[in-house]
């Protein structure tokens, strides 16, 4: 077809409003999908890792800010008709080897650590990834799972601690215990509250 | 009948976007640390190449030549967002592992290259089946490549275990190794096209 | 201060637009035949990444985030590097002679460059301030230019090397590349501040 400045302007403004329109009609359909997705992820990686509960932790979330620290973490509170039993602690750490790294990590009512989940993280594929399965690994001093931040020295062995450290990745086990510790301190501060 | 077979091999060996045309290395390396992210990102791209090819050869005629170019961009454009929007709706985890892969799909130089040597010059069943047949030829591409990653680096294909993950040389899974793999099976493919004819 | 020389050895060095993020691989393969143009190239990725970073950073904040139109950030971001590629070969035409006859040719190359509107998402999905974003932009151009320049040194070489047939031209390229990679794996875990 022949270009004449109308014409090109028409024709390139037709689409743009249709492609505009098209794209606004989608947004709307898929905006309550994709909040729940991400509501999903949250509500999931709780429950996977906190004790047995009756309320709704993810509606009850406070921001935490651990002692010292500038900027809050997530905790979800996990309650037995009223009274804290749990809770799941959306942590993080800037440690990593790459970017950041954030974790879901559960405590029952003394401190226990019962759960966690990696939520986002830039690891090594193959080395620092393996963080998601090693640490309830039973294999030697691995396994976080039923340890109490408060009375296990949660540093790796080479820093002098009772853990593990990944093979071949001692900065991803450092920031992983980093975030725990973060964690569990958040938690402390929630029961002193209560 | 003959013709609309050669197009999806046209698409799928002749001129295989990957191996032969060498276009959208980008997703082709980055997303292809497993057979499983590659398959997905190579059918990602396939879907949105079949909805740009129908509509681009649908209005082709109603656009002046000298405006092409913007107007295939933000059709291609489009179907991407939508595409993003979808994944990020109903594919979250996913959508999360190709990350920016998704939105990049808009400068892979398949696209608006098909646009521009194929769909802008066709009918709309031949566009929607050179989309077809390039987008099968990059899905296919993408998950072997994936897969070969995947098993030197690690020992499984689509997370399925081959041998010990021990024995695995992890550069594969790494940056290093998608350039090298890439680059020896596109050896092996010039050099299997050569011997045949 | 450290924050930005912390973002500049991150983007040239940790975390290479090429090595370790595979953007603007097209480029990267395709016009690294030659060290002048594989300079050229890199000097005009530079120009358009860091205006184009500026302008859609300046949009997304200004424009699609108080609209809440961010689901059209895609179709908007391509159009406008699309839109600026051109105007900067005409002005650059007019104004530059010299330098539009240096990057010219490479200018039409750059609205496909990944890399380009690669950036211009990340910088708005890491919430970087203006000043991070060009500094993050300017410093990955860098690091790009670094890549394709390396890389064209050493492909000039390999043009006087035996090579199997079926290895000769992009897939050798590859392997060296894959090389590179491994060289620029030895920054990764640096960290500045």
């Amino acid at each position: 077809m022949k270009s004449s400045l109308l014409n090109m302007v028409l024709s390139l403004g037709i689409i743009t409003i249709i492609a505009a329109a098209l794209l606004a009609g989608v947004y709307t359909i898929t905006q309550k999908p994709i909040e729940e997705a991400q509501l999903n992820k949250q509500t999931e990686a709780v429950s996977a890792v906190t004790p047995q509960f009756n309320n709704n932790p993810v509606a009850e979330m406070v921001e935490i800010t651990p002692e010292g620290e500038t900027t809050p973490v997530k905790v979800f509170p996990a309650k037995m008709d009223g009274q804290l039993v749990g809770a799941a602690v959306e942590s993080y750490s800037l440690a990593g080897f790459s970017g950041e790294i954030r974790l879901m990590y559960g405590f029952d009512a003394d401190g226990n650590i019962t759960g966690y989940e990696v939520m986002s993280h830039a690891e090594t594929p193959g080395l620092g990834a393996k963080m998601g399965e090693w640490f309830r690994s039973p294999e030697g001093n691995r396994n976080v799972i039923g340890l109490n931040p408060a009375t296990t020295n949660m540093t790796v062995k080479k820093d002098g601690g009772d853990i593990d450290a990944i093979t071949a990745a001692t900065i991803t086990s450092r920031a992983f215990l980093d975030a725990l510790t973060r964690a569990s301190k958040a938690y402390g501060q929630l029961k002193e509250a209560n | 009948m003959n013709s609309k077979l050669k197009i999806l091999y046209n698409g799928i060996v002749a001129e295989n976007p990957t191996f032969v045309l060498m276009l959208g290395m980008c997703p082709t390396l980055g997303t292809t640390g497993s057979a499983m992210t590659g398959m997905s990102m190579g059918l990602a791209t396939m879907g949105v190449l079949i909805c740009s090819n129908v509509v681009i050869s649908l209005i082709k005629n109603l656009i002046p030549s000298k405006v092409r170019i913007p107007a295939y961009i933000v059709v291609i454009a489009t179907f991407v967002s939508v595409l993003q929007l979808l994944m990020q709706a109903y594919l979250p985890a996913l959508n999360a592992m190709l990350g920016i892969f998704i939105p990049l799909i808009v400068v892979n130089c398949i696209l608006l290259g098909r646009a521009e040597s194929f769909a802008s010059r066709h009918g709309v069943l031949d566009s929607c089946l050179d989309g077809i047949g390039i987008g099968l030829g990059f899905t296919f591409a993408l998950t072997l490549l994936g897969a070969v990653r995947e098993l030197l680096g690690t020992g499984r294909i689509f997370g399925a275990e081959i041998y010990p993950e021990v024995y695995g040389s992890l550069i594969f899974v790494l940056a290093p190794g998608a350039f090298i793999a890439l680059g020896l099976l596109i050896a092996l493919f010039t050099k299997l096209r050569a011997s045949k004819c | 201060m450290l924050e930005y020389i912390s973002i500049i050895i991150t983007a040239i060095f940790v975390n290479n637009i090429v090595f370790a993020q595979f953007l603007g691989i097209c480029p990267f393969i395709g016009v690294s035949r030659k060290l002048s143009s594989a300079t050229g190239m890199g000097a005009a990725v530079t120009f358009v990444m860091v205006i184009a970073t500026c302008v859609t950073w300046l949009l997304q904040t200004f424009v699609l985030d108080p609209l809440g139109l961010q689901f059209m950030q895609t179709i908007v971001f391509i159009l406008v590097i699309a839109a600026l590629v051109q105007m900067l070969e005409i002005i650059l035409k007019k104004i530059a002679p010299v330098l539009y006859s240096a990057l010219g040719v490479f200018l039409p190359l750059i609205t496909t460059n990944c890399a380009v509107l690669g950036v211009a998402i990340l910088v708005v999905r890491d919430n970087l301030d203006l000043g991070q974003s060009l500094v993050y932009a300017f410093a990955t151009a860098v690091g790009f230019t670094m890549a394709i320049s390396i890389f064209a040194g050493i492909r000039e070489q390999l043009a006087w090397t035996n090579v199997p047939k079926a290895m000769r031209g992009v897939p050798i390229a590859l392997i060296c590349a894959g090389l590179l990679a491994m060289a620029f794996m030895g920054f990764s875990g640096i960290k500045i501040g």
